[in-house]
């Protein structure tokens, strides 16, 4: 009876861990995202450099979370609520990975955009950015909290980011009829806000994970509804 | 107004509504059961439907009362002194708790294989020979022949044992023995085939074969098997039921209880959180 309590515990130490890995990862992801977005309203190059440079450790980590569930399913072979946190980790790693490469691909659009005259003040760019860093942390929140209303309020957010995309979209489409040599510079603004949607992408789906964990609940694609 | 008006037969016409096909294609019935030894009730309120060509594994902790139930559906705790019992199990619609029924007839359509392999000392043939010979099954010394072969064959033992049929069973390994076991059971050609731990004391790889052979057979009888392994239960069932202290706390698709199970208890269990 105490050795199963002890596989148990031991275990559970093991889950702990992992979650500890992915959250390290999705600070580490979110750190990238606002570094690169700082880059390109500071126009600072330093900075987006460092982004650029900077996400070998989140790959790192990638690797080492993904080795971990696999050792964790293969040694365990857990079931029910166990089966899916690493069922979720697995896909919630692919997903901060990914944030990580965004961020990565943002900094290079920064750069391009840099060595453009600014087409404008940089307002609802920033605003994506802060948002979708806001909906990256509130679904890591819930991840280790458990907590599905969380990760409910990070699948309504979403779309206030794709409509935030939709209006960069048309303003710099205004400027680029107006003086067609702006059409450089927007459209790496363009590709940028892209980015910075699919970021939210990524969270949303980490947010959804987060509910299948807890409630064995599929709400990809509106499941629930069908 | 016709034409919302003349659709509405047909659909409702082919599709019945859903509980009642399920009730008709139970195999076994059980409802309201309880089981006691002495005063003591180790089954309480069982009421469950086992569906047939499927495998349905009952799972709970040691004393759970899993392989009480499992023995309530041939009658083979009747032997049991003080055992008492009530509610009504229900075989293709005879309960077989019924005076009428005649219990060897019924232990010859509901096959039972333990935990430990139990040949008789005799040699390969007889063994599987014995339940054919003692129900007068067979017309004729080819019959008994043929019957044999495809007992073992269905078992998955003959390529391994055709050419000594006529030595001593007990000379076979552990997992041949528990194969020769359910060969000896099918040979009678039961309906429904109860299993106790059927390989609990077989190593991975004789497990691996009874698994197998399980997969085999759900195609052509009932199959209710009792593990202490989760693992095998999610391998090999269609359908998983969970006891715990003599209840029935869950019963549900095997994908189903061991992804997300309803009940939290049975979520403890199978995650190791108690047991």
């Amino acid at each position: 009876m105490s050795s199963s309590e002890q596989i148990v515990r031991h275990f559970q130490e093991e889950l702990e861990q992992l979650k500890a890995r992915l959250l390290e990862m999705g600070g580490l992801a979110e750190e990238q995202v606002r570094l690169a977005i700082k880059g390109l309203v500071d126009r600072d190059r330093a900075t987006l450099a460092r982004v650029l440079t900077g996400d070998g450790p989140l790959n790192a980590l990638h690797i080492e979370v993904d080795d971990r569930c696999f050792t964790l399913l293969a040694l365990h072979q857990p079931m029910a609520v166990d089966l899916r946190a690493i069922v979720a980790a697995v896909k919630i790693n692919t997903d901060l990975e990914r944030v990580g490469d965004l961020a990565v691909n943002i900094a290079e659009a920064a750069q391009k955009y840099a060595e453009h005259l600014p087409v404008k003040r940089l307002i609802d760019i920033p605003r994506m950015g802060s948002i979708a860093q806001g909906m990256l942390r509130d679904a890591l929140d819930a991840f280790v909290r458990r907590d599905t209303e969380l990760a409910q309020r990070v699948l309504n957010e979403d779309d206030a980011l794709d409509a935030l995309k939709t209006q960069i979209f048309r303003e710099l489409l205004t400027y680029m009829l107006q003086d067609p040599s702006t059409i450089e510079a927007s459209l790496e603004l363009i590709l940028i806000s892209r980015h910075l949607e699919r970021i939210g992408d990524h969270a949303t789906n980490v947010a959804e994970d987060v509910i299948f964990m807890v409630s064995a609940k599929d709400v990809r694609h509106h499941a629930a509804e069908g | 107004m016709l034409q919302t008006v003349a659709p509405l037969p047909s659909p409702s016409a082919s599709s019945p509504p859903a509980p009642a096909p399920a009730e008709a294609a139970a195999k076994i019935a059980v409802s309201g059961l309880n089981f006691y030894y002495g005063a003591r009730r180790v089954l309480e309120q069982i009421t469950v439907q086992i569906r047939p060509n499927e495998v349905t594994a009952l799972i709970g902790p040691s004393g759970c009362g899993k392989s009480t139930f499992l023995r309530t559906l041939n009658r083979m705790n009747d032997i049991v002194p003080g055992a008492r019992i009530d509610g009504s199990v229900v075989l293709d619609g005879q309960d077989i708790y019924a005076s009428s029924v005649d219990v060897v007839d019924l232990r010859r359509r509901v096959g039972m294989v333990f935990q430990k392999s139990n040949p008789f000392p005799k040699s390969i043939f007889d063994n599987v020979a014995y339940g054919l010979r003692i129900n007068r099954m067979t017309r004729s010394r080819e019959d008994l022949q043929g019957r044999i072969e495809a007992s073992l064959k269905a078992a998955a033992l003959w390529d391994e044992v055709k050419d000594r049929l006529h030595t001593s069973a007990l000379a076979l390994s552990g997992g041949q023995q528990q194969r020769l076991c359910i060969a000896r059971a099918l040979a009678v050609e039961p309906e429904v085939l109860l299993m106790d731990e059927p390989a609990s004391a077989l190593d991975p790889i004789a497990t691996q074969r009874i698994e197998e052979l399980i997969y085999q057979l759900k195609s052509r009888y009932t199959i209710v098997i009792v593990t202490h392994n989760m693992q095998q239960a999610a391998r090999v069932s269609d359908v998983t039921a969970f006891f715990w202290l003599g209840r029935l706390v869950e019963c549900g698709l095997t994908t189903k209880i061991f992804t997300a199970p309803a009940e939290k208890l049975t979520e403890d269990y199978i995650t190791g959180r108690f047991g």
